[in-house]
């Protein structure tokens, strides 16, 4: 399994830690009721097809990245920094 | 027998091996295989259920009967296909899977008792006694089944793992291969080609013909010497390509030092990571044996078979040969024989309208339909019309068609096409993104249509990689090829699907009887195509029969898919660097030589290794040593190297804020030059690290974690940055490597830092300030992790074992000495403090009676998930101290004394114990249900698995200064 | 038909002619009481015991493929009961119990065999973690034994002691500890459910679930529309899409296991090993196969197949544990799809819709659980009220925090 990190090209993916779906990008603001947090921190979209998750150059460039990935085929169509992601 | 003038065989190179005892003669170039059958040896092995006697059937690594153990001078290896084993001097081999000699198998028996071990058999009986599966039933049968043995003995054997990259990557080296290669690598791509077999060329060793108006072998050593010559292209011989990854992604097996007498450092294997852009399937097919009743005995071969050991090898597999197929290709093998010298029976041919003019007797419309001999095949019944003839033969070739080797395109799930015309399924375009099978592979059987199919999809690749070639095609053979399908023959008695599993015709039957009429439950039940040749041998047929059975079509039936690797690889080569010492890497402090040099046990403490405790002469124990130094520093002074700590330096005008985000506590408003505590959450509301955090300077921070979560942290704060807050302004590092740290604690440890500082420094307690120490920059903190008055000095890492060695000789001068990893534990557990041991993961910050540092304040990483009922509250167990006067141990469960001792009254357990010197008392930490209610109490200790039943007393788990005057001292 | 050792002697002496299909293929049914969705292990056992528990026969078990072709036809057969968390530790001991009787029980012979389970310990802070667990064990009433380095040897020669880069300190040795016959147990369990009337359709893959007002009315499936009064979902690897016919979003993220067979060899590992540093388990199959896994390949997946780094990840281990087994050659490789959770523990529990049931949530330990996930959940099924061992299996723990995390590695699917 190869990746593509913005920062550091093609690299095989023992180079990446894998966190989860990007929904743990969308942390609820201060103050949510906890619905808003169970939400965020434990239910998933899941899909069996494309979806977008997180990893970690953890042995490269340490920037976390937003891949958007098929969980059926691993077929990978585009990787972004979370840091610099368009909203 | 050996035929004279035949075969690629280097005849002025005589091979000496030994198989079950006894000495043969080969040469250079033969498999073990080949020059067991010149020494008209056919017996070779014992089938895996019936203990049938078994010969070679094929000429390839999905051999499924000759499997032999090869013994070397250490160890040995189990379930060597004699096929694929390249014979060397002084090779030693032996049989497998018999009980007695290879002739006379007592298991055979169980070739007797066939009726009662029906597929599936064993789950309808040996049911009772219960007792009786265990202590009889089972053990029989294990010690009945499998195939060889290991050794027992460690593989010491050496192996290698390696990546390559390249622009294609060609499988296989048969005619479409070549041209692959020959067409890709004139282009100028890379190129990696790999042979599975000892020589390059595939079918054109076993086949020969005309290629190019030149003999194959002419073409072929031209070819390769161009591909040798091409610096862009790499050959690999001895090398298969085992499974099709993501992206671009296979593994391969070389065979590096297999065919050679073992020596040190020759690796045997090396597994291949190979990343291709592009991939071709050039693998050929392989041809399908019939199942005709007594179909296994040794002497019965696949006719493609007969042909390699005759063109390749130089051996007739047998003097008087009949030919049992359903192609025109086929009777190739027969002409061939005869031109050879040796006598043709027979040809059988279930085709009625096939071509009758051969020089040998032929029999059209006619089917084998039996064979006899015990040990080997003597001859075989032939039923033409409604007459059954007799006819006596040592060897009889079948070939019930052919199937394109296309596992690889089956590696992503992705499942093949029946094709009708071909009698086969054929590879699913695209199924693995970016290979494409070619030739025999993909149905195209002819040698014309393997170099015209292998070029244009090189042609493709070139082009696709922006290149150019202009190539011709050379002609060749293009015989279309005509099979009539024939999987099985009816007849009286057992007709074998599966050889190495000892699958039959009628288990198949009986498997759709019962109801296993899916494929995948046919297999299972069966265990159809779950031997070693992974059902390569029997997959059609055996689906063939269930369709038959189930009245469906094969196409309907389905298929079962196959499953890397294609063919099997030995846990070894993929697991090359990992024995030993090199599972893990290894991380050493500065101080590690020094520790050692005074005998200090070293402890795995994560990746990095630690002193366990420093003994002194006379001392027997390590509690010794260690109550030792917890006195030496409760009294005097210790040192000990905490550099596996991980720090992060933190800098930026927004390094507060950020601190302030992801500790529970305030870290904005820490004077500079000043150090504080700091607790850290998982967004989940649990406790993910502690540790502490100075402030060197206005923008600019040294966060330290403990020794176990310092990647996790680091991972978490880039997380943290770069998803929630990216436009802050701060930056940070670890530079854990980069620092030396040692811990100076007890009553005399100001006066022995002051003596290597260059200039006095006064620091109050969780103070932090630049130090100059022998000339180097470093820097000193106040912090304690015993609960004396504690220092820590820093310097780079490159001045760490220097500054050791000194601290500790000054330090022995003064009463004190260094102090290990036990010592350490003793110290915090009698302040209190608390480790991973405590904070495991499953505890909160009230758990450990620290929810008063969760600033009220300001938003915290974790801070909203732990206010979820179930994380608060006093059924949570609370960190409890425990006192007790017997020993304790971490591990023991508490009860409330008098109640019964099961999971339902069980109050919490024990994590950390220890003897305390200095209370003169067994010391525990633990988790309590609503343990800070309920200090004073007694509680029951119980730990069943080393006999421990205690009780003891809850207190604050601060044992030693509670009031921290020592710290502050 | 009642199997026994004396009819395979007798339908051997006359061709094996006589054995009867080990289940009927029947079409669907209008309606039934209860429709179960999922014909893998834990559907099939649901409807045993539905049957067999409750007396409910009027029940389909709805398949999409064939029978038993999920992860109980993919997993490395161990069956334990070494959980130390409430919650956890009543129920799967209740399912080794049930385990230790399923031959009978079903008249099948599942091959359960107790060979004992060892898991090694390379540290002192691991070894205290695997006491606390062993008497945890032991106040369940289930068995565990603490074996020092030479208590270790004695069980697994073959190991090595010698300078590995984890030092073997010792293990905990669960004696109930053993392995099955994974396939047999699903067709053990059908075949009963069968023998009780139940209606196992296969290729019938769910398309919906049917629910009006909030009560669940029945599905809609390839073969046609199915009344149920109740429906269980019980689908582990597929649980997100057929919850979300119902409107759920569960907390689960499937991710992928690899786990690995060698060639057949002759009797040369008697227990289950189990080396947490490397996170490699392993036991020797009746058939002589070395069966052996790891950790997950860590990313969410629907591929059922697994990529290099963790299959050498796992190589590796084997190899620094026990290096007797590098000359066996892996024959296959295979990856199930496992419904991780954020604790790591499952879900069998009600849903927000009337009628309507989920078991999910197995992560990677469906298969011991298989018979007390049938137990639990068809008496949840058929009483609406949790049984007593799965009282904590709450699909909505997450969202108070009465959370089951045996590794204590938090709200991260993928760490359990």
């Amino acid at each position: 399994m190869r990746l593509t990190c913005p920062l550091c090209g093609e690299r095989d993916r023992r180079e990446f830690y894998y966190y989860g779906a990007e929904d743990y990008l969308r942390r609820p603001a201060e103050g949510a009721p906890l619905a808003e947090w169970d939400n965020y921190l434990h239910l998933r979209d899941n899909p069996a097809g494309v979806t977008k998750d997180l990893w970690y150059h953890e042995a490269g460039c340490a920037q976390w990245l937003v891949v958007t990935r098929n969980t059926v085929t691993h077929e990978i169509s585009g990787v972004e920094l979370v840091a610099e992601r368009k909203a | 027998m050996r035929i004279d003038g035949k075969g690629l065989i280097d005849r002025t190179k005589p091979v000496r091996f030994r198989f079950d005892g006894k000495d043969y003669a080969g040469y250079k170039g033969d498999t073990l295989a080949s020059a067991l059958l010149a020494n008209d040896v056919r017996l070779v092995g014992r089938s895996f259920k019936y203990h049938r006697p078994r010969g070679v059937l094929t000429a390839g690594s999905e051999e499924p009967n000759a499997l032999v153990e090869v013994v070397g001078p250490t160890n040995q290896t189990p379930n060597v296909r004699a096929t694929m084993q390249e014979v060397f001097e002084g090779l030693v081999a032996q049989s497998q899977n018999r009980l007695g000699s290879l002739r006379f198998d007592l298991l055979a028996v169980n070739d007797y008792l066939a009726p009662f071990l029906s597929a599936g058999f064993y789950y309808k009986t040996f049911m009772w006694p219960r007792v009786f599966w265990e202590g009889l039933y089972e053990p029989l049968i294990r010690r009945a089944a499998g195939l060889g043995s290991l050794s027992g003995r460690h593989d010491e054997g050496t192996y290698e793992k390696a990546f390559a990259f390249c622009d294609v990557l060609v499988i296989g080296s048969g005619p479409s291969g070549l041209m692959a290669a020959l067409t890709a690598g004139r282009a100028g791509a890379d190129v990696i080609l790999c042979e599975e077999s000892h020589a390059f060329g595939g079918r054109l060793l076993s086949d020969g013909g005309v290629i190019g108006g030149v003999p194959a072998g002419e073409w072929l050593a031209q070819i390769l010497a161009e591909l040798e010559a091409l610096p862009n292209v790499r050959l690999m011989l001895r090398t298969t390509v085992t499974g099709a990854y993501d992206h671009g992604t296979y593994g391969a097996l070389e065979r590096v030092g297999l065919h050679k007498p073992a020596r040190p450092n020759l690796p045997r294997e090396c597994f291949w990571r190979i990343v291709a852009k592009h991939a071709v399937l050039a693998a050929g097919a392989l041809e399908r044996p019939v199942a005709f009743p007594d179909n296994d005995r040794p002497g019965i071969m696949l006719a493609s078979a007969v042909r390699t050991y005759l063109n390749r090898y130089g051996v007739s597999p047998g003097k008087r040969v009949t030919l049992f197929a359903n192609t025109d290709q086929a009777r190739a093998v027969a002409r061939e024989l005869m031109a050879a010298g040796v006598t043709v029976a027979a040809i059988i041919d279930p085709r009625p309208d096939a071509s009758a003019v051969e020089d040998c007797p032929v029999h059209l419309g006619a089917e084998v339909v039996g064979s006899w001999g015990r040990l080997g095949l003597a001859g075989i019944q032939v039923r033409k019309g409604g007459d059954v003839l007799q006819i006596e033969t040592d060897c009889l070739a079948m070939s019930g068609g052919w199937n394109p080797t296309l596992h690889l395109t089956c590696h992503m799930n992705g499942r093949p096409r029946w094709s009708e015309e071909l009698a086969a399924f054929v590879p699913m375009e695209g199924a693995v993104p970016g290979l494409v099978a070619v030739g025999a592979a993909n149905g195209s059987m002819s040698t014309y249509g393997a170099l015209t199919t292998g070029h244009a999809a090189a042609q493709k690749i070139v082009a696709a990689l922006g290149r150019k070639v202009q190539i011709e095609v050379p002609q060749a053979e293009d015989a279309p090829y005509a099979v009539r399908a024939l999987w099985a023959v009816e007849g009286k008695g057992r007709a074998w699907l599966d050889f190495a599993n000892d699958v039959t015709t009628k288990d198949v039957k009986l498997a759709a009887q019962e109801g296993f009429r899916s494929v995948e439950h046919m297999k299972r039940y069966t265990t159809q195509g779950m031997a070693p040749d992974q059902g390569k041998n029997s997959n059609v047929a055996a689906l063939a029969v269930l369709a038959d059975a189930t009245g469906r079509g094969i196409a309907e039936t389905g298929t079962t898919t196959f499953r890397p690797p294609y063919t099997p690889v030995s846990i070894a080569a993929m697991g090359a660097g990992g024995r030993a010492e090199g599972f893990a890497p290894q991380r050493f402090l500065t101080s590690d030589q020094a520790s050692r040099d005074r005998h200090a046990p070293m402890i795995e403490a994560g990746l990095w290794y630690r002193p366990s405790y420093f003994p002194k002469p006379g001392e027997t124990t390590w509690r010794e040593a260690c109550d030792r130094e917890v006195a030496m520093v409760r009294e005097a002074v210790g040192v000990a190297d905490v550099s596996t700590l991980g720090k992060i330096d933190i800098q930026g005008k927004d390094a507060g804020r950020f601190l302030d985000f992801v500790y529970t506590n305030t870290f904005s408003t820490l004077p500079v030059g000043r150090v504080r505590y700091g607790l850290m959450l998982r967004e989940d509301g649990h406790v993910l690290d502690d540790g502490t955090s100075a402030r060197l300077g206005e923008d600019h921070y040294l966060m330290t974690t403990t020794t176990a979560a310092a990647g996790l942290v680091m991972r978490h704060l880039d997380f943290v940055h770069q998803a929630f807050c990216a436009d802050w302004q701060v930056r940070f590092i670890s530079v854990t490597e980069s620092w030396a740290q040692f811990a100076v604690a007890g009553p005399k440890a100001r006066a022995l830092v002051q003596s290597f500082l260059e200039e006095p420094v006064d620091l109050p307690f969780m103070g932090v300030a630049p130090v100059r120490v022998g000339g180097v920059e470093g820097r000193l903190f106040r912090i304690s992790f015993s609960g004396e008055e504690g220092y820590e000095l820093a310097v780079p890492t490159r001045y760490g074992e220097a500054l050791f060695r000194d601290l500790v000789a000054r330090a022995e001068t003064m009463g004190g000495g260094p102090y290990g990893m036990e010592a350490l534990n003793v110290l915090r557990i009698e302040k209190g403090f608390i480790t991973h041991a405590e904070i495991h993961g499953r505890v909160t910050a009230h758990d450990i009676g620290m929810e008063k540092m969760v600033s009220a304040k300001k938003d915290c990483i974790g801070k909203a998930a732990a206010t979820r009922p179930g994380l608060w509250g006093p059924e949570r167990e609370q960190l409890v101290g425990l006192k007790a006067g017997a020993p304790i141990s971490a591990g023991a469960h508490l009860f409330v004394p008098g109640t019964e001792i099961h999971r339902e009254t069980d109050q919490g357990y024990v994590t950390s114990v220890c003897w305390s010197p200095t209370l003169g008392a067994w010391l525990g930490l633990g988790f309590l249900k609503d343990g800070r209610a309920r200090h004073g109490e007694k509680v029951r200790l119980v730990d069943h698995l080393r006999g421990l039943d205690v009780i003891c007393e809850v207190c604050s788990p601060v044992f030693h200064d509670p009031e921290g005057e020592k710290l502050r001292a | 038909m009642r199997y026994s050792g004396l009819r395979v002697i007798t339908e051997g002496l006359f061709g094996n002619r006589g054995w009867t299909p080990a289940w009927r293929e029947p079409s669907p049914k209008a309606e039934y009481d209860v429709v179960i969705i999922g014909g893998g292990g834990h559907g099939l056992s649901t409807a045993y015991y539905l049957a067999k528990n409750h007396g409910i026969t009027n029940v389909a078990v709805l398949e999409k493929g064939y029978l038993g072709g999920g992860n109980v036809g993919r997993n490395t057969t161990i069956v334990r009961a070494n959980y130390f968390l409430p919650g956890n530790s009543e129920f799967y001991s209740h399912s080794l119990k049930l385990w230790e009787g399923l031959e009978a029980e079903l008249n099948y012979n599942v091959m359960h065999s107790q060979r004992g389970l060892i898991n090694l310990f390379h540290s002192d802070g691991q070894r205290d973690a695997f006491v606390r667990r062993g008497n945890a064990m032991i106040n369940q009433g289930d068995d565990a034994i603490l074996l020092d380095r030479e208590g270790v040897r004695e069980h697994l020669p073959y190991l090595d002691f010698g300078n590995t880069r984890f030092p073997i300190y010792g293990g905990l040795l669960h004696p109930r500890g053993g392995s099955a016959r994974h396939d047999a147990v699903a067709w053990g369990y059908a075949r009963g459910a069968d023998r009780r009337g139940v209606d196992l359709i296969q290729n019938c893959e769910v398309t919906g679930i049917d629910i009006e007002n909030g009560v669940v009315k029945g599905v809609q499936t390839t073969r046609g529309a199915i009344r149920a009064k109740k429906v269980g979902i019980v689908v582990a690897g597929r649980s997100s899409q057929v919850a979300a016919m119902a409107g759920m979003r569960l907390p689960i993220e499937s991710h992928i296991l690899q786990a690995f067979v060698t060639e057949g060899l002759k009797p040369v590992i008697n227990h289950v090993v189990s080396f947490g540093m490397g996170h490699f388990y392993i036991s020797q199959s009746d058939k002589g196969g070395l069966v052996f896994g790891g950790d997950l390949d860590f990313y969410a997946s629907y591929a059922a197949r697994g990529n290099l780094p963790m299959v050498e990840h796992v190589m590796e281990a084997g190899m620094t544990l026990m290096p007797m087994i590098g000359r066996a050659k892996v024959l296959r490789s295979w990856g199930g799809i496992m419904d991780m959770t954020p604790d790591g523990s499952p879900i069998i529990d009600k849903t927000h819709v009337e009628g309507l049931f989920i078991d999910c949530g197995w992560n990677y330990g469906g298969f011991k659980a298989v018979p007390a996930s049938g137990w639990c959940m068809a008496h949840l099924m058929a009483t609406g009220e949790p049984h007593e061992v799965a009282r904590k299996f709450r699909l909505d723990r997450f969202a108070t925090g009465h959370l089951l995390d045996e590794e204590g590695t938090g709200s991260q699917h993928n760490l359990h």
